[in-house]
């Protein structure tokens, strides 16, 4: 098996918790953040030790918010990442996850000069009461004034995060933060539905009833909006949350959809490693006392089964609405996708959730929108 | 062997949680029946489902050296009885077993209905009663006040009751004492005819059929021919014993002993409780009185989720009707479920029972169709139909009326709630028979109810509506007639047989209405639209719709996480392993039982 060509780095902190975040993410203030970049730094060589690197096509640091560290901190992060994978193919994409009020020109140019060329921005919608009721530290003019002062610092290549199905969201309030966003021409959107999940301050507040989420037909509106006015506004759709001007689709996450290897490194942080898969322990101070006693962070671990691999080529794969090749199943795994995946196949092509075009098996249209009972097919 | 005279055969009548089984225990303790590694809780109750519900559903007997105060060895035998009104018939039969019966009640909580209708079973077969006050150890016992309630409300003297906490293993002795004492020796004639009395019967994959049974007459004898005389069938006895609490084989059972049987008996069909056992070479003139064969009162479908598991389900019930006389069941076919079986119950506690018992024991996740009374219809032409599948109702312009079975229930309750379980007695078609005060605190209702209503969610109601207060018992008194309608209920058009159901006419549009509500909630929205509707006969009475669902996918990143998105794929393929299709409508489990969740409001 092929070393990964890509690696995810976790920094788990912000400057204040979302309500519906369940991420590992604690809040920066107090935290000690230096001793983390040391374990990382350490963890980083355990792991590459083990497993070198070849030539890497995508890095992302994500969060949290990898921009709530201080620009000597963020120096140092990105020259630990300069250490142990110097070497990077000349078209590599590095994205760092940002929140807009936290780049300042000064750490912006120690990004820029620690190689990120792509920004991600959790914008997450315009509208300012929104912004506010989710939890988010930063409000509508920030997003503006980043966008630009990122591209002025010489990274160009920006993408936008933003969420619908919020509380109370209307579908005029969507159409307004699209045409905002689009504004603001980035080269790459993510637009992530708002889930509630366990743990989060909208988890509890749902439990009493109080969380007024727009109803399933609002949330649908949104959605077939958010595709036709990117489309029109020449994004294409290129996986089910994802849209992109020409060339720009997000390669980094393209490493999941096609079930690829990927290193992932800090607290939480989930690897794909020669066929295993691994998740590492969320706490700070877990992470760096497993660290400081020279062992590997690693919460749990899987060797993959061969099935499930095949199961998630599939379920990964489709996502993508360039769909999947049947050609190169077979070659990954050493059997025809139909030996496998027969009936499911037949099923969701007569349901007309798939289509099969010569090699290719895609989505249909409506196969898109019940993205998870096609997946579910595929599951043993 | 025993001397006759050193014999006491007794059992316990107790309510639910009023520490029956630790009672039990404690004397199978105190006679040094358990060994130090036996003293786990409950020996008695045998079945897992028994331990986790607090109550015995079969009964077991033991029998017990005792050395009492005055110097001479008894033996007692204590008979185990079902403490559930379903099993009311199997009560009353280990009852005629016995001469005496311990009367255990809550030194807090004082007699319950139930205690109540077995303590009448009990003075019915003649049997001495001796009141314990048990729990005298809670802060809150009031061992005087009860022991005036038992006076008032039984009219037994409590002033010898003993005072007990099985718990605190407080009074254990005394109670032996006064068994020994109070209850008679057996009568009867070891030389006479064997007259034995079945008061239960066991299967087990070895010995076939093991009949617990009571020799009233007579005397029962390894290798000899004996004769089920409701049944006409003929045995040979193979092997006699007693329980001490484990089986111990014996020579033979004298007159007014307690112990098994086994005669190579293959079914538990053949030794219906209640029958008696007698030689088949010497017959006995007649059989002992009261035996009955009981019919099952409550029925209701059974589907495997799984169609492929009909077959499953089919051995299922034979393994478990080999236990359980009692339980009925013919193949039936719905058009919505496909095969399955219809089954008899004595009640709703007896078909959970079965129903918990075939998910667990033999792993076939099952549909349920709500439970149904069996309605006596009389057609114009003269003639009667039994119909317990409401599906199989005759059409309205057939019927000439229809006859429903009827309780006299009797609930005891405290003064604060006789307002709304009177009222909630009305709103389930009772009628008012009588009203007993108890003591200040406390009154006796007696209602007429449909069974049915009974069978539908009044025990639920009656709970919640007293805060758990009352308690509640009931017997058939026989059918009257009732002005009922079937009730139909489509999904996208089609009548789903298996959600069908009978229901009084004046009930019904409130009731249809209500169903409909309840299953667009249970019912998931589905890629096209659901008209949920009510139908008697082709009115439709209520009507909602399910409206489609639009999408369904995750758009949310979880970065490298794939077990998150793979777990809510695996939780959307388990919800669906729960859903029948109906036509094309997915329908989950719970849609089947809706009709009796619904909150009468």
């Amino acid at each position: 098996m092929t070393p990964p060509k890509a690696v995810y780095i976790h920094i788990p902190f912000c400057a204040t918790k979302c309500h519906y975040c369940d991420f590992t993410a604690y809040v920066v203030e107090g935290q000690p953040v230096d001793d983390y970049l040391d374990a990382l730094a350490k963890e980083i060589e355990m792991t590459v030790r083990d497993a070198p690197p070849e030539q890497l096509e995508s890095i992302f640091i994500g969060g949290g918010t990898p921009t709530v560290l201080t620009p000597v901190q963020m120096k140092k992060m990105l020259d630990i990442i300069q250490t142990y994978f110097p070497e990077r193919a000349p078209a590599i994409e590095y994205t760092m996850e940002a929140n807009p009020g936290t780049t300042t020109p000064e750490l912006l140019a120690v990004i820029r000069d620690g190689g990120v060329n792509r920004l991600s921005f959790g914008a997450q919608t315009f509208e300012p009461h929104l912004l506010r009721e989710i939890g988010r530290s930063h409000g509508v003019s920030e997003i503006a004034t980043s966008v630009k002062e990122a591209r002025t610092a010489g990274i160009s290549n920006i993408s936008l995060d933003l969420m619908f199905g919020l509380p109370n969201q209307s579908l005029d309030q969507m159409r307004d933060t699209l045409e905002r966003a689009v504004a603001l021409s980035p080269d790459h959107f993510s637009c992530y539905s708002l889930k509630v999940e366990e743990g989060t301050l909208f988890y509890h507040l749902e439990e009493r009833g109080q969380l007024p989420l727009p109803d399933e037909e609002v949330e649908y509106g949104m959605y077939q909006l958010i595709r036709d006015y990117l489309l029109q506004q020449g994004y294409a759709q290129y996986e089910v949350s994802n849209f992109s001007k020409q060339g720009r689709e997000s390669k980094h996450n393209s490493t999941y959809w096609k079930n690829e290897s990927y290193y992932g490194f800090g607290a939480g942080a989930h690897g794909y490693v020669h066929g295993t898969r691994h998740v590492n322990v969320k706490g700070i101070s877990e992470y760096v006392s497993r660290i400081d006693r020279g062992e590997r962070p690693i919460l749990q671990q899987e060797k993959i089964p061969l099935q499930e691999q095949m199961e998630n080529y599939f379920i990964l794969g489709l996502r993508l609405l360039e769909g999947v090749s049947l050609q190169q199943f077979k070659q990954q795994y050493g059997q025809p996708a139909d030996h496998v995946f027969g009936d499911a196949i037949e099923t969701l092509v007569n349901k007309q959730f798939l289509r099969v075009e010569g090699d290719i098996i895609r989505l249909t249209e409506q196969g898109l929108l019940f993205g998870n009972d096609v997946f579910v097919q595929f599951l043993y | 062997m025993s001397k006759q005279t050193q014999i006491r055969n007794f059992s316990i009548i107790a309510h639910i949680d009023h520490g029956k089984s630790t009672l039990a225990d404690r004397i199978l303790d105190f006679t040094g029946a358990l060994s130090e590694r036996e003293k786990q809780d409950q020996f008695l109750d045998k079945m897992d489902l028994e331990r986790e519900r607090g109550i015995t559903i079969k009964l077991q007997s033991v029998r017990l050296p005792y050395k009492a105060k005055d110097g001479q060895e008894y033996i007692l035998n204590l008979i185990d009885t079902p403490g559930h009104v379903d099993f009311s018939y199997e009560v009353s039969r280990s009852l005629q077993a016995c001469e005496g019966a311990l009367l255990v009640v809550d030194a807090a909580q004082g007699v319950e209905a139930q205690t109540l209708a077995n303590v009448y079973l009990a003075l019915e077969n003649d049997l001495e009663i001796i009141p314990v006050i048990n729990k005298i150890d809670l802060p809150s016992a009031d061992p005087e006040r009860v022991k005036d309630e038992v006076e008032e409300v039984i009219g037994l003297d409590a002033s010898d009751a003993v005072l007990a906490s099985a718990k605190a293993g407080i009074g254990i002795e005394e109670i032996l004492e006064q068994i020994v004492e109070k209850v008679p020796a057996p009568k009867g004639d070891p030389d006479a005819p064997l007259q034995a009395l079945i008061f239960d019967s066991f299967y087990d994959a070895y010995k076939g059929v093991i009949v617990y049974m009571r020799v009233v007459e007579g005397t029962i004898r390894k290798g000899m021919k004996i004769k089920m005389m409701a049944t006409g069938k003929t045995f040979e006895v193979l092997e006699v014993g007693a329980y001490n609490p484990h089986p111990v084989a014996m020579d033979e059972l004298s007159v007014g002993e307690v112990g098994f049987v086994v005669a190579s008996i293959k079914n538990v069909k053949d030794t219906r409780v209640g029958d008696t056992i007698t030689d088949a070479v010497t017959p006995a003139a007649e059989p002992l009185p009261g035996y009955r064969k009981t019919n099952p009162m409550v029925f209701c479908g059974l589907y495997p989720v799984d169609s492929s598991q009909y077959e499953d389900l089919r051995e299922a019930l034979e393994k478990l009707e080999l236990n359980d006389a009692s339980l009925a069941y013919e193949p039936e076919t719905s058009n919505a479920l496909g095969f399955g079986f219809r089954c008899g119950f004595l009640g709703l506690l007896h078909m959970e029972i079965i129903q918990e018992r075939i998910e667990r024991e033999f792993q076939i996740s099952l549909i349920t169709t709500a439970p149904s009374v069996v309605y006596h219809v009389y057609l114009t032409d003269g003639s009667v139909l039994q119909i317990e599948n409401p599906t199989l109702m005759p059409e309205v312009q057939k019927i000439d009326h229809i006859e429903e079975p009827f309780v006299r229930a009797s609930i005891m309750v405290p003064n604060d709630f006789v307002g709304t379980v009177m009222e909630l007695c009305q709103t389930k078609r009772g009628q008012y028979i009588d009203m007993k005060y108890l003591d200040t605190n406390r009154v006796n209702l007696q209602y007429d109810l449909p069974l049915s209503e009974i069978v539908y969610d009044f025990f639920d109601l009656l709970k919640s509506s007293t805060k758990g207060y009352a308690s509640f018992d009931y017997e058939l008194i026989g059918n009257k007639t009732s002005n009922l309608v079937k009730m139909d209920v489509l999904l996208n058009g089609e009548v789903v047989d298996a959600l069908s159901f009978i229901v009084h006419r004046d009930r019904a549009q409130h009731r249809g209405r209500l169903l409909v509500e309840k299953l667009k909630k249970l019912i998931p929205r589905q890629m096209f639209e659901i008209p949920v509707q009510a139908a008697i006969g082709n009115k439709v009475v209520a009507r909602e719709n399910i409206s489609a669902i639009r999408k369904n996918v995750l758009a949310k990143c979880y970065g490298g996480d794939i077990s998150r998105k793979r777990k809510l794929l695996e939780k959307q393929k388990e919800g669906k392993k729960r859903m029948k299709a109906v036509g094309s409508v997915e329908v989950p489990q719970e849609a089947f039982m809706a009709v009796l969740k619904m909150e009468e409001k």
